[in-house]
């Protein structure tokens, strides 16, 4: 593929990582938190589907990469609901707010 | 010449709207920069000739996971206020934080000599994807359904309104 090597690959997935990470560690909103752990899940594909270019024809990459789709799915299902069940309770999404375990 | 070209541009697009979900002060302006984001990672597996994967993307995050999200941003009230909706705390420990992992990182990805074939072979991935999940990977694919299952058991569970009677 050109000039294009594995490093560019991951250092796309890196830098992806490192917006996603600083979205998780800044946001105090809690919908926001979900979007940064997307980012986060999406820079581990890239990096799954890059191995599985570069290392050769095997499909192991691709496959693992469908599951952290699924995965991905399933958390954003969860989370959303978690978050909205908060907002019901609290009428507030902000993550500080929503410190007590008693509901 | 012209792969170099078609990855700095879906790279771009990639980051330039990871970049506006992380730094945007409007929750809204995150959510929709989202699908820039999640366009440009469709591009980029079809860049890696991964075509089924592409589409799986294409249809779970975008079909799905984007609109869960705008929903859910929708039905939270008080979006309109900034420092309500998007506030945003401890910039310069996490800038600080985030720095240091990237720099382990790049040191990581360019001292590794990662393993590569010489000789890099494309063609369908559907019939081989098709044939690992029902063979090699049958236990997770199966694992996988039960955990869908569960999930959507619990988001009704937990969304669900109590009965007032």
């Amino acid at each position: 593929m050109g000039g294009v090597t594995l490093n560019h690959f991951l250092v796309l997935g890196l830098l992806l990582f490192l917006l996603g990470s600083y979205c998780v560690l800044t946001r105090r909103n809690a919908i926001g938190i979900l979007m940064g752990v997307e980012l986060i899940l999406n820079s581990a594909n890239i990096n799954y589907v890059a191995f599985a270019y570069f290392g050769g024809g095997r499909y192991d990459g691709q496959v693992f990469a469908i599951f952290v789709i699924m995965l991905a799915a399933a958390e954003a299902v969860i989370g959303l609901a978690v978050v909205l069940g908060i907002y019901q309770n609290f009428k507030t999404i902000d993550v500080g707010a929503a410190e007590t375990l008693r509901g | 010449m012209l792969a170099e070209v078609i990855f700095y541009l879906l790279a771009a697009l990639t980051l330039g709207s990871a970049m506006i979900v992380a730094f945007s002060r409007n929750i809204i302006y995150s959510a929709f920069a989202l699908l820039g984001t999640f366009m440009g990672v469709v591009g980029v597996y079809l860049l890696l000739a991964a075509d089924f994967v592409a589409m799986v993307q294409l249809l779970i995050y975008v079909g799905g996971i984007l609109v869960l999200t705008i929903f859910a941003v929708m039905l939270t009230a008080g979006i309109a206020d900034v420092t309500v909706s998007n506030r945003a705390v401890g910039g310069v420990p996490a800038i600080i934080t985030i720095g240091i992992v990237g720099l382990v990182m790049v040191f990581a990805v360019y001292r590794t000599p990662w393993h590569q074939a010489s000789e890099v072979t494309v063609d369908p991935t559907t019939y081989g994807i098709g044939n690992a999940f029902l063979s090699e990977y049958v236990l997770p694919f199966e694992v996988a359904s039960l955990v869908l299952l569960a999930s959507l058991i619990g988001a009704l569970v937990i969304s669900r309104r109590e009965a007032k009677d």
